[in-house]
């Protein structure tokens, strides 16, 4: 749901760079409490992923490199120093330190009836809101610029939204695991923009194409045996993604084919249509017939669009011979006129 | 020190230097991420050689992984070639598919083998020396030092033989068109050459560390300098620097040797992002301080300029009118002293004939729109600046 905001700002991999950067965080956080109370990792991992972010805003604003550099620099950055403590953990004489690194890859199976609790409740509040704040989003997402004028507190809005975002990576850290946290945040909306050019309605598919993957990869991995929950998840959503670049009435490459195609037939059909329009011109009986011979020399020319020109009533044939129909003639004469139009 | 830890730190060097150099590239191309993307893809082309050749060591691998990294970089351009999504949103789903893929297939079919995701993302460099390259029975060093040898050699090769073609069609890609190399060859060579390294460090140091190597050196550079060969030499010396305190920061810790070179990458990119002398945090809000000085002077003396009569120049009256604190219009006051635009009369301010020409000089520019040149004035009238 989240992510089609991310989406939308050109921070895709944002979630890719919060969720690596969560590590130390966690790692922290079991450092000080000694502990491993899934809410306090989860805390540590939600400060060091806004620290992560608010770091890569720093970089991207105050010198020169761009964003794709911040990004990657704070991800493998933030994802070293994790695994330093995490080794560093792995050595100190605390029993608890097992499982630390399951929040790398993540395990739906070793959650429990208070994480999903959890996640619920932090759905909820984001719902709420995201309703709330449906507005100031909206007009940020698309005019930062105007937002301002308008007097809304932008880095406010703007660090609201980044919140949110982390919290939802951080959370679903435990599902899907780092890696394919982003393709978790990415995919649904990605396929979700496909289909519609409204906000609103993206934000709602993006969460049902979500919920669904969800579902049915979670139904996949359980029903076959040695087939981590996260990684078919992943694929399942890829599907939906591939499936919206493909069939998606306005944007998708099948259908886009299609007019392209369709267009090139038009345009073909009018390029014999204005030929026959010359020559049949230099006659006085516009109807006067003519050997198909001559269009052989003319590209446009296939014997289908000879035959379509003919169901259209543009042109009738009478064994080798063809002669413009008035009608023909009319609209080859309008099809010129058209064109002259367009190119004055 | 003894023999296997010269060598450990031989390889994180080699791996530094190899990632440096075309880190650089992808750093200036806007194309960071890709390494990311590159580093995580690789597995499926790894776990499918494994698959063939039933051998972890076998070149076959690498070859693999490397031709799975150039799939990702096409698929990751046909996706963004079809304009239904910005780049970065291509990125982010071509890998955690191709990732998704990997680690499917070896939960399905290799899980009893020496082979699992750990191992790929995070490596571990403590155990390179173990794995030895033996010809006809003579011991002749470690195997990843001749697998990454070998690719550092081939980069640098590369990088001499097309450095003047790379350097062009990095920073005017109309221009290397126009002159006659295809910007699509050295992309696409580029790409491979990013692959083929990702490959060959991954085994010794992980993914990730190849990413920050790749990355972080780069970035660091980049913020010292804008000259492309010192860039390349400074990110090389930063790899190698950080890789051999890092393996003894990892000593003294007794933690992962990777992770504590990407720890004094981030330490080394953290001080110099902060302290750069033209383009670090301080210097840039230095800057940004100074500027509004100026530009307060700047004010100051077009007020002065505007009123002839005394009750508006006196000193106290210019805290109320220009509306500045205490501190600030003691600040300007202090620099038009100390610059001699202005002389203090009992509490009386006039511009001397210095202010006035700079007033004037400034006003015009402001006029006519050329207020860039006013930055080249200031450096003629200043002696202290803001």
């Amino acid at each position: 749901m989240l992510g089609s905001f991310a989406v939308l700002r050109k921070q895709s991999l944002l979630g890719d760079a919060i969720s690596h950067a969560a590590l130390p965080g966690i790692a922290i956080a079991f450092l000080i409490t000694g502990a491993k109370d899934s809410n306090i990792l989860l805390i540590g991992a939600l400060i060091s992923g806004l620290i992560g972010t608010f770091w890569i805003r720093g970089i991207i604003s105050k010198t020169h490199l761009k964003s794709d550099t911040a990004l990657g620099l704070i991800l493998s950055l933030f994802f070293g120093f994790g695994m330093l403590l995490l080794t560093f953990i792995q050595k100190q004489p605390n029993a608890n330190q097992a499982g630390l690194d399951k929040y790398l890859f993540g395990q739906a199976a070793t959650l429990v009836e208070s994480d999903v609790w959890l996640m619920a409740i932090v759905t909820g509040i984001c719902l709420i809101v995201l309703l709330l704040f449906w507005k100031e989003f909206k007009l940020l997402l698309f005019d930062a610029d105007y937002t301002k004028t308008l007097g809304f507190n932008t880095k406010f809005i703007d660090i609201l939204i980044t919140t949110f975002i982390v919290i939802a990576i951080v959370l679903g850290l435990q599902t899907v695991g780092v890696v394919l946290m982003s393709a978790m945040l990415l995919a649904p909306a990605a396929a979700a923009r496909q289909w519609t050019n409204s906000l609103g309605i993206m934000v709602v598919l993006a969460a049902i194409f979500g919920a669904f993957s969800g579902v049915v990869g979670t139904a996949i991995s359980a029903s076959q045996n040695n087939l981590s929950t996260g990684p078919v998840i992943v694929l399942v959503a890829a599907v939906f993604v591939l499936i919206s670049f493909l069939f998606s009435p306005s944007r998708g490459l099948l259908f886009r084919e299609i007019r392209f195609r369709k267009n090139r037939r038009d345009l073909k059909l009018q390029k014999t249509l204005s030929f026959m329009f010359n020559i049949a011109k230099t006659h006085e009986d516009i109807s006067h017939p003519h050997t198909i011979k001559i269009l052989n020399n003319f590209q446009g020319f296939t014997r289908k669009t000879l035959q379509k020109l003919v169901d259209q009533n543009y042109v009738t044939i009478s064994e080798n011979m063809w002669s413009l129909t008035p009608k023909g003639f009319d609209s080859a004469a309008n099809l010129y006129n058209q064109n002259q139009n367009q190119n004055e | 020190m003894s023999n296997a830890q010269i060598e450990i730190q031989l390889i994180a060097s080699l791996v530094a230097i190899a990632c440096a150099i075309p880190g650089t590239f992808l750093v200036l191309r806007k194309m960071a991420m890709i390494s990311d993307a590159i580093s995580h893809s690789i597995l499926p082309g790894i776990v499918v050689g494994f698959f063939i050749t039933q051998d972890l060591n076998s070149p076959l691998l690498i070859l693999l992984a490397a031709v799975t990294g150039i799939i990702t970089v096409i698929l990751v351009e046909y996706i963004q070639k079809t304009g239904l999504v910005k780049e970065d949103t291509a990125i982010g789903l071509v890998f955690p598919v191709l990732f998704s893929i990997g680690v499917i297939l070896i939960a399905k079919n290799a899980n009893d083998v020496h082979l699992d995701i750990d191992a790929v993302l995070l490596g571990e460099l403590a155990f390179a020396p173990f794995d030895r390259l033996m010809v006809s029975g003579v011991d002749i060093g470690p195997k990843s030092l001749w697998v990454i040898g070998c690719i550092l050699l081939i980069t640098i090769t590369l990088l001499i033989a097309f450095f003047k073609e790379l350097k062009v069609s990095t920073f005017d890609v109309g221009l290397a068109s126009a002159l006659g190399f295809s910007p699509a060859i050295i992309h696409y060579g580029l790409m491979t050459v990013s692959s083929i390294t990702t490959v060959g460090a991954f085994d010794a140091v992980g993914a990730i560390l190849v990413v920050a190597l790749m990355i972080a050196p780069a970035a660091t550079a980049y913020l010292l300098t804008t000259d492309l060969k010192k860039m390349i030499l400074l990110s090389i010396v930063f790899g190698v620097f950080s890789a051999i305190s890092g393996y003894w920061v990892a000593h003294w810790l007794d933690a992962s040797i990777a992770g504590s070179i990407t720890t004094m990458l981030g330490l080394l990119f953290l001080s110099v992002y902060l302290f750069a002398p033209s383009k670090g945090l301080i210097a840039v809000m230095y800057r940004e301080k100074q500027q509004r000085t100026e530009v307060s002077l700047l004010t100051f003396l077009l007020h002065l300029g505007n009123h002839q009569e005394q009750e508006e120049r006196h000193v106290n009256h210019l805290n109320e009118h220009i509306n500045w604190q205490k501190v600030r219009s003691k600040t300007v006051l202090d620099l038009a002293l100390k610059n001699n635009m202005i002389t203090i009369e009992n509490d009386i301010v006039s511009l001397t004939k210095k202010g006035n020409e700079f007033t004037t000089q400034a006003i015009s520019y402001i006029i006519t729109n050329e207020d860039s040149k006013i930055e080249h004035m200031k450096d003629d009238f200043f002696l202290f600046r803001g």
